[in-house]
């Protein structure tokens, strides 16, 4: 990876936006900023594999996200006793019918072989199992969300370190990609996003409902964190001392401190990702997924098993989207799957993307820096703009106070343009792809 | 008897908000097969152009309420429709020549052109959302029912009443009208054939001189009136709320892939078959079952196949099985 003048110099302009935020509102602001970056990009550097390494389209990346997200409340969440004692053993029998449906069905369409009689049969074991799995279920579900339901109301965690979580959210995100590949890789590109925006809303869903997993929308609330609390720090002698050495109200340094080691974090493994991919991208795997995403038949008829491929890269990408999805849990300290949209989620990542360079690792950490940045500071910029321009109208107008209401949904549309114009302009995005060509001759579209 | 009351209530409560849901998905669905159909890419907007257009609907019939018009007992939004027409063409139109064109011109790949409905999505969402604001609107008035349960239960003297509203039978019969006329338009005028022979065979079209341009305005001309119809039925009968709309998408292109994308006909007849499976498999049948079974076989739950919650799986799953089972549809659509 050689890092050459163009991007130092977007890597500069952003320091400046974010020392300017620093200095400006707050570093605190800043901080957080930098913090949703980091994970942002790690969101992008996951998509960039699909889409950038592979072509594939997809625009499930919410689901994936929030699947990490999940593994954020499983592993670091205590578990509920009660719970377990009261519906552990139901729930356990009607993940037993679950498993036992699906080898059945397996059994029949690999021995069945009359082809009419295969699908009469498959179709009569799903719904026999879906009724038995429901027998099981049902009460199980009822007795766990039960108890104590204001307070838990479900199943709690593993009670492990939060850490954990960002691999199990990986291992999730991976599971469910595999799952969904299986069934939709194969098909043509359109189809294949359209599936993949339903998954993410079926996932969604799932979680918002079942409360006995997740709580629902009842949300759970404080994750313990793999850093420290501002207030054991505001009692500690040796940060007493280092703030008063630097000379900063305690509160703030505090903060500040929890926040920079949250960036900490999060940089060694955005760093880690990125050599990761690097490495993938450079070896021969990468080029034989370049070669396969610009031309699928040519790679095909070199003996190369493209779906097979395909499903690999969908599962390496998702796990790399779990991962900053568990990150995100673990920095907001909560899990609320009502906030999961699929326009913050999905959509933006694919501005990050296609802004930063799609099929460039580094071009994704910069797209994600540059729009979240512009996503957060839009609000801002916007209630400003419509300040200045309808300072003339009296104060108790109507339209401007409308107008005011509505300034933070100019995001939306910045957004769209920057899409539209770079997609127009420069199609490559800021960092375009490097392809290392090794004839004599430089082949240009 | 009790047959007649069982099915009267499984009309009451799946039938009629089955057509109704089925007819307003039909007429998204026609726009995104009528795009997929000319312009051959998957058009993420669509769902948002619906909002952007019913917006204007709003705007208008809040207008005409101000300035005291009605057409009692028909709700205001349809003398406000007109607008949010014109304004839904107008912004296609725009979006198409400042944005689609470019990639047209350039025979950009199908991906390009999603990927550019994207931006366009989130340009239409912020405007709805910047305008109108992001809160569920409803804006119908007018007469309530068409049918009122007591006067049905009077009239038949039957335990269960059978309602109808007016937004259901208007979104019905407009969407009629306009499905009628649309087929007109396509089968017997010379822009429609030249619009099918377009879909059907580009270049071939290009070779017998057909203009593509003027095929692709008409194309947008039809989505977008189709969009603007469609939001104002289903915010009519149900309420306005721009996530919803885009959330309408996974539903419409269901509709549209079940029946063959580039299928006209076919976009109907998946819309009422993504319709009356999510009505029928999200529907607690404990009540209907009463009236069937002998006391004893009594349900004691809801026997609802699907919690409401889940009925975007209903879509998903549809979408699955037919693209696994027969990529192009019922009604053979195209697959490039």
């Amino acid at each position: 990876m050689r890092i050459n003048n163009r991007t130092l110099v977007v890597f500069i302009l952003i320091a400046v936006g974010l020392l300017s935020v620093g200095f400006g509102q707050s570093w605190n602001v800043s901080l957080s900023i930098i913090n949703l970056c980091l994970v942002s990009s790690v969101m992008a550097l996951g998509l960039n594999v699909q889409w950038g390494n592979a072509g594939l389209l997809n625009v499930g990346v919410m689901g994936f996200t929030a699947l990490g997200g999940l593994a954020g409340v499983l592993i670091s969440e205590s578990p509920v006793a009660e719970a377990w004692s009261a519906g552990g053993i139901s729930l356990g029998l009607s993940l037993l019918m679950l498993i036992l449906t699906i080898i059945v069905v397996i059994f029949i369409r690999k021995f069945i072989h009359n082809r009419t009689l295969r699908n009469i049969l498959t179709v009569i074991t799903i719904i026999a199992g879906y009724f038995l799995i429901r027998m099981f279920f049902n009460p199980a579900v009822d007795t766990i969300e039960s108890i104590d339901s204001a307070k838990t109301g479900y199943l709690g965690g593993a009670g492990l370190p939060i850490i954990i979580s960002w691999f199990v959210g990986a291992a999730f995100a991976a599971g469910a990609a595999w799952v969904i590949g299986k069934i939709s890789l194969g098909l043509r590109a359109d189809y294949f996003a359209i599936a993949t925006l339903g998954i993410s809303e079926i996932i969604i869903a799932i979680l918002k409902n079942e409360d006995w997993l997740t709580r629902g929308v009842k949300n759970v609330t404080g994750l313990k964190r793999p850093v420290p609390y501002e207030i054991d720090l505001q009692q500690s002698t040796w940060f007493i001392d280092l703030s008063k050495f630097l000379g900063s109200n305690l509160t703030e340094a505090s903060s500040i401190f929890v926040k920079l080691c949250y960036a900490g974090l999060f940089l060694l493994f955005l760093t880690l990702l990125i050599w990761i991919t690097q490495r993938a991208v450079n070896a021969p795997w990468g080029r034989m997924m370049r070669a396969i995403r610009d031309n699928e038949d040519a790679a095909s008829a070199m003996g190369k098993d493209v779906k097979a491929r395909h499903l690999q890269t969908f599962i390496f990408g998702a796990a790399i989207m779990g991962m900053a999805g568990a990150m995100l849990t673990t920095l907001d300290g909560q899990f609320t799957p009502a906030s999961y949209a699929p326009l913050r989620f999905t959509f933006v990542i694919w501005v990050m993307v296609i802004v930063g360079g799609s099929g460039n690792n580094l071009g994704s950490v910069v797209g994600a820096f540059l729009i979240w940045f512009i996503w957060v500071e839009a609000e801002p910029a916007g209630l400003w703009l419509v300040d200045t321009l309808t300072s003339g109208m009296s104060d108790d107008s109507s339209i401007r106070e409308h107008l005011l209401r509505s300034a933070p949904h100019m995001r939306l549309i910045i957004m769209g343009f920057v899409l539209l114009l770079v997609l127009r302009f420069s199609p490559n995005g800021i960092l375009p792809e490097k392809l290392r060509r090794y004839s004599t001759k430089v082949y240009r579209e | 008897m009790d047959i007649l009351n069982a099915l009267v209530l499984f009309a009451n409560f799946v039938i009629i908000p089955g057509i109704t849901y089925g007819s307003q998905l039909a007429l998204g669905a026609l726009g995104v097969t009528l795009i997929f159909g000319i312009l051959r890419f998957a058009n993420f907007a669509h769902g948002d152009l619906m909002a952007f257009g019913t917006m204007f609907v709003i705007l208008a019939t809040w207008l005409l309420q101000d300035l005291g018009v009605s057409i009692f007992p028909f709700p205001t939004a349809l003398i406000a429709l007109p607008l949010g027409i014109i304004s839904a063409i107008l912004v296609s139109l725009l979006l198409d020549r400042s944005v689609y064109r470019f990639y047209r011109k350039k025979k950009s790949a199908p991906v390009v052109f999603l990927i550019a409905s994207i931006g366009i999505m989130f340009l239409l969402n912020g405007i709805v959302r910047f305008v109108i604001g992001p809160d569920d609107r409803r804006f119908i008035d007018g007469a309530k029912f068409l049918v009122k349960v007591t006067e049905f239960k009077n009239a038949t003297g039957l335990k269960e009443g059978l309602a109808i509203k007016l937004s259901q039978g208007i979104t019905f019969f407009v969407a009629l009208a306009v499905v009628i006329s649309l087929f007109i338009f396509l089968q017997k005028t010379r822009t429609g054939k030249s619009m099918r022979a377009y879909s059907d065979n580009s270049e071939l079209a290009l070779l017998s001189g057909i203009d593509p341009e003027k095929v692709v305005f008409y194309a947008w001309l039809i989505a977008g009136t189709l969009a603007a119809v469609a939001g104002t039925l289903y915010g009519l009968d149900k309420s306005f709320k721009p996530f919803t709309y885009f959330q309408l998408l996974l539903p419409i292109f269901a509709a549209a892939i079940l029946g063959g994308i580039g299928n006209p006909l076919g976009a109907i007849v998946g819309a009422y078959t993504v319709a009356f499976s999510e009505v029928t498999i999200t529907y607690a049948y404990k009540k209907f079952l009463r009236y069937l079974v002998p006391e004893s076989w009594e349900p004691n739950n809801l026997v609802q196949l699907l919690s409401t919650d889940y009925k975007f799986a209903v879509s998903f799953i549809i979408l699955v099985v037919v693209l696994l089972v027969r990529p192009t549809g019922i009604f053979k659509g195209r697959v490039i």
